[in-house]
């Protein structure tokens, strides 16, 4: 692991899908066992001009299966067990919700080896509103013994994960934001999967987030708590599970104060695996307050209308920072 | 086939059948009438049909058979031990508490077994994907499949189904063990599901019916299956009797079944008695 920050963040020129699509494009010439398999989302990920260049160079490397989640997982499951490395995807709704028993049954307890891809997590689902809003997609697959979540923050990120997902064996979930990205690492580096980043050091609380969407809220917040004196940690908790119990015990301890920023339901999502490992593993009473969808649906909107709908912008992490500072003893 | 040939298969099915009910019977209880309709076309496939290597479980060469309806795991736990994918004393373990052999298929404590099934449906998509994996790396095996007639009931079965003839997995050999009954009665009352080589004919199958405890029959269909390359995948329709073998048991209510060791002993007598003589 060997990453750095970016002093100055932008918004990257290019969207997450066309960096994942690169990768997977270098990860099939190099290994015939990489395998797409598609639900009748293919164009919404990969784009019509990558598809038509996938199956003209990979031919026996992407299988769209039509409508039909759950088939999908079954189908990824098996080709995974005679040898394939399947990317399975759909957007997060739909492969979480439409297919839960599949990637529970034929993936996690059959020992499978898939990378169940959803884009659109959360409010990115915008336009296509409460129907392809997932708020649950973490929380269904926390609860899977043997299954891996990542949500990458940034393209650099994605790249690096896309590298680490095809080389290990398991279950993996990949949470996908599909748009443009605030970039926040160097090019080059590298992380590892179970160990938060520190995206900037402070000592009057710690804000654990991940994800696109959440990521540059935390940093206007952060800069904004600054301005009056609040210093916040910032971890990227981009591995939601197996999550990084060591720097949340640490940043307890060290900064005695927590907020949590996810773009999921506040219940088995981020806040909720935070708060597992604080009461149960640490050793002094700690303030958490929870920015995130508060047990509601989705609903249609522009991102900035979402953001402001469920309580997930700048302004409400820089209150939830306040309060939780206050409530420090 | 010829005689000597039909009577190993039978007596081998025949074997199957006293070892389903060893394991129930020394445990107690057990999904007895399913595992007993399919212990022909268990007997053909690991007794004729498949290629398969019990010191290399894993092999590029094996040929592949999913048990979707995983309950039936039993029946073919009596198979494996008895080709020697492990040893015989592990059929007395069924369901003990910390076993190597849980009743409904797992892959990841039964040598041999090839998919973790037991939730309804999900055994035939793992299947499919198998089967269209071995066909774009040119793997020449056949991948076998066994679904419960109640079972296709579950929409998923049906997905499946329309993925695998528009992939044209003509490597894929599925076996409709169409004993007419499930958990709670007979099929035709609970959710009846038709003539089910119509429907496979109508999703662009290539059909067969045959009667599955005629293991002459079960080759057959299996042999003219995996010689028809054309495309389609192959559906064998058996007809069977769920709890076939034993006289104590009703398709509409042997499902799931508890032994006392005078029943055991009476279906062990039966089982002994029904072997055919040359």
């Amino acid at each position: 692991m060997s990453y750095k920050i970016l002093a100055n963040k932008t918004t990257a020129d290019e969207t997450m899908t066309s960096v994942y699509v690169k990768c997977l494009k270098a990860l099939m010439a190099e290994n015939p066992a990489i395998t797409q398999i598609e639900s009748d989302l293919g164009n919404s990920l990969l784009g019509a001009a990558a598809i038509k260049e996938i199956k003209a160079e990979f031919p026996k490397q992407f299988v769209d299966c039509g409508i039909q989640e759950a088939n999908m997982i079954g189908v990824a499951c098996g080709m995974s067990l005679v040898g394939r490395i399947p990317f399975a995807h759909s957007f997060a709704a739909f492969v979480s919700r439409r297919a839960t028993d599949q990637a529970f049954i034929s993936g996690a307890y059959a020992g499978s080896n898939v990378r169940i891809v959803g884009t659109d997590p959360g409010v990115s689902a915008q336009l296509n509103g409460g129907t392809h809003m997932p708020f649950e997609d973490v929380a269904i697959f926390r609860a899977f013994p043997n299954m891996t979540i990542v949500e990458p923050s940034d393209p650099v990120m994605l790249e690096d994960l896309m590298g680490k997902l095809s080389a290990n064996y398991g279950m993996y979930y990949l949470r996908l934001f599909r748009k443009n990205a605030l970039k926040i690492y160097e090019e080059g580096s590298t992380f590892e999967i179970g160990k938060a980043n520190v995206l900037r050091e402070g000592s009057d609380l710690t804000i654990i987030t991940a994800g696109a969407v959440m990521i540059p809220e935390v940093l206007k917040a952060a800069d904004e708590l600054a301005a009056e004196g609040i210093e916040a940690r910032i971890l990227d908790m981009f591995t939601i599970k197996p999550i990084d119990e060591e720097a949340i015990l640490a940043a307890a301890a060290e900064t005695g104060a927590i907020v949590t920023a996810e773009n999921h339901n506040v219940i088995n999502g981020i806040g909720s695996a935070v708060t597992d490992v604080l009461m149960t593993k640490g050793d002094r009473f700690v303030p958490v307050e929870m920015i995130g969808v508060r047990d509601r649906f989705g609903q249609v909107g522009p991102l900035a209308y979402l953001k402001e709908a469920y309580n997930l912008t700048a302004a409400d992490i820089k209150e939830a920072a306040k309060k939780a500072v206050a409530r420090k003893r | 086939m010829n005689s000597e040939e039909k009577i190993r298969l039978q007596n081998f099915a025949i074997d199957i059948r006293e070892k389903i009910i060893y394991q129930m019977s020394s445990l107690g209880s057990g999904h007895l009438g399913g595992n007993l309709s399919i212990a022909e076309i268990v007997a053909v496939l690991y007794g004729s049909e498949m290629k398969y290597d019990p010191a290399d479980p894993k092999s590029d060469e094996r040929d592949i058979l999913i048990c979707s309806k995983g309950h039936a795991g039993p029946c073919l736990y009596s198979a494996l031990a008895m080709k020697g994918f492990f040893p015989m004393e592990r059929l007395d373990t069924l369901n003990r508490g910390g076993t190597e052999l849980p009743s409904h298929c797992d892959r990841l404590h039964v040598p041999g077994i090839e998919m973790t099934t037991g939730s309804l449906g999900q055994g035939f998509s793992a299947a499919c994907g198998m089967a269209l994996a071995s066909k774009l790396d040119g793997n020449p095996r056949t991948v076998y499949c066994i679904i419960g007639d109640g079972e296709s009931q579950e929409g998923q079965i049906w997905e499946a189904v329309l993925f695998a003839k528009h992939q044209q997995l003509d490597n894929l050999i599925l076996f409709v063990d169409y004993n007419k009954a499930q958990l709670d009665g007979l099929t035709k009352d609970i959710c009846d599901m038709g003539d089910y080589v119509d429907k496979f004919h109508a999703f662009g199958w290539h059909t067969a019916e045959i009667d599955g405890h005629d293991v002459e029959a079960i080759k057959t269909a299996v042999d003219a299956a995996k010689a028809d390359k054309t495309g389609l995948p192959h559906v064998i329709v058996c007809n069977t009797i769920k709890g076939y073998g034993v006289s104590f048991t009703k398709p509409e209510s042997c499902h799931h079944v508890n032994f006392t060791p005078e029943l055991t002993e009476q279906c062990m007598r039966e089982l002994e008695a029904s072997r055919p003589t040359a």
